[in-house]
């Protein structure tokens, strides 16, 4: 049985996809055999970041629809033998996903996958309910923001009751919060809500902080995910929250403000 | 921060303005949505009991439900209508 993880966050743009694919990537690298799927079904970008877009044929629809297989849906990622990505439909609208096809195609990914990570559109219709309705583990992606702030705790919510973990009564689903495009030296001067504020209002468990980085848009450049960057800070970030996801302890990174040089500080601030 | 930003007084700290507006409403969402789902029909049923003895409009109850740390609330309010003075405007419970 493959352990389900959804990474979500309500609000838009806050770092899901990119946290998908390098969270994917990095349980992957780590020996576990993991699928991505894409529930974003209209939008797909899953597979621009994992950088396998000219390698689509069939996506989820086609899979949930039964106009082809999970096998020649899944997309083999050419870098890490490990991991498998299903692509969102470009076509169809996010109505043509059902529970009972999602539920089917998780079902049989389960039979030979460790996990299966859902990367989540934003909102809270259809495509991002499903996502997380069949999860075992949430990932609450976060940007250190008012809006985003408070539509993690409305997703939080919707874990804790429309789910089928959540009906069946019995162990809820485990959350977990990732802090994404968080900047120290903003947050010090008093310019950005601070790791222990977000922490202090949503009250979950800190899986990582994921800094405001260059590296980001420079993977998404060049279609790999920023984890497989390991010399960046924001590859080390989330290789950390892998490990912490898999039980490691492993001190937070990338929390505090640097020393900056006295002319730097002149200057910048 | 730096010297510029010293003599310039920048210093915003907007964050913890941001926090304390977050925490109000994230306070107040939860709550929301905690409430229990028997409160809309007992509403209805409390009106439909009040309404016996007294003719007060449809929205003239509303029942609460807060939650703190170690207690929860229960709070029922009914405006009397104003033809009856001399009896107690409102009622708590
Ligand atoms: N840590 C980061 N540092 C800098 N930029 C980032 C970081 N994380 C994400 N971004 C950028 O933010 C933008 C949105 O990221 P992404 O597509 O992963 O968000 P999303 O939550 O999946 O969006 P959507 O809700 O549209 O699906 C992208 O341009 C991405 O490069
Ligand atoms: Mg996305």
């Amino acid at each position: 049985m493959a352990r389900i993880i959804v990474v979500t966050s309500g609000k838009g743009g806050v770092g899901k996809t990119t946290t998908s694919a390098a969270f994917a990537t990095g349980l992957a690298l780590k020996g576990f055999r993991t699928a991505v799927i894409d529930f974003d079904v209209g939008l797909r970008n899953l597979d621009l970041i994992m950088g396998c877009e000219r390698r689509v044929v069939y996506d989820f629809v086609n899979v949930i629809n039964q106009e082809a297989t999970l096998n020649q849906a899944l997309i083999r990622d050419k870098r890490c033998d490990n991991l498998f990505i299903l692509p969102a439909s470009q076509t169809r609208d996010k109505e043509s996903l059902t529970k009972e096809g999602v539920e089917r195609v998780l079902g049989e990914l389960g039979e030979t996958f460790d996990y299966i990570v859902c990367d989540s559109p934003a909102g809270i219709e259809r495509g991002a309910t499903l996502a997380m309705y069949f999860a075992d583990d949430a990932i609450v992606v976060t940007n250190p923001e008012v809006s985003s702030v408070r539509d993690s705790d409305r997703m939080l919510g919707i874990l804790a009751s429309k789910s089928r973990r959540a009906e069946a009564g019995g162990e809820p689903i485990k959350e977990y919060l990732l802090l994404t495009r968080y900047s120290p030296q903003r947050a010090k001067i008093g310019e950005m809500l601070s790791v222990d504020d977000v922490q202090e209002i949503l009250s979950l468990h800190l899986l990582g902080v994921i800094p405001d980085s260059r590296a980001v848009l420079n993977a998404s450049n060049a279609g790999s995910p920023v984890i497989l960057d390991e010399k960046s800070d924001a590859g080390r970030a989330y290789d950390d929250a892998v490990r912490r996801y898999l039980g490691e302890d492993v001190p937070h990174r990338f929390i505090a403000a640097e020393k900056k040089s006295f002319i730097s500080r002149l200057f910048r601030g | 921060m730096g010297l510029l930003d010293y003599f310039r007084g920048s210093r915003t700290d907007s964050a913890a303005v941001a926090k304390e507006r977050l925490q109000i409403l994230v306070a107040h969402e939860r709550a929301e949505r905690n409430k229990p789902d028997y409160l809309p029909l007992l509403q209805k049923e409390l009106l439909e009991v009040i309404r016996k003895y007294v003719n007060v409009g449809q929205d003239a109850i509303t029942v609460t439900m807060e939650k703190d740390d170690n207690r929860e609330v229960l709070e029922l309010n009914v405006v009397l209508p104003d033809a009856i003075e001399s009896r107690p405007k409102r009622k708590r419970g």
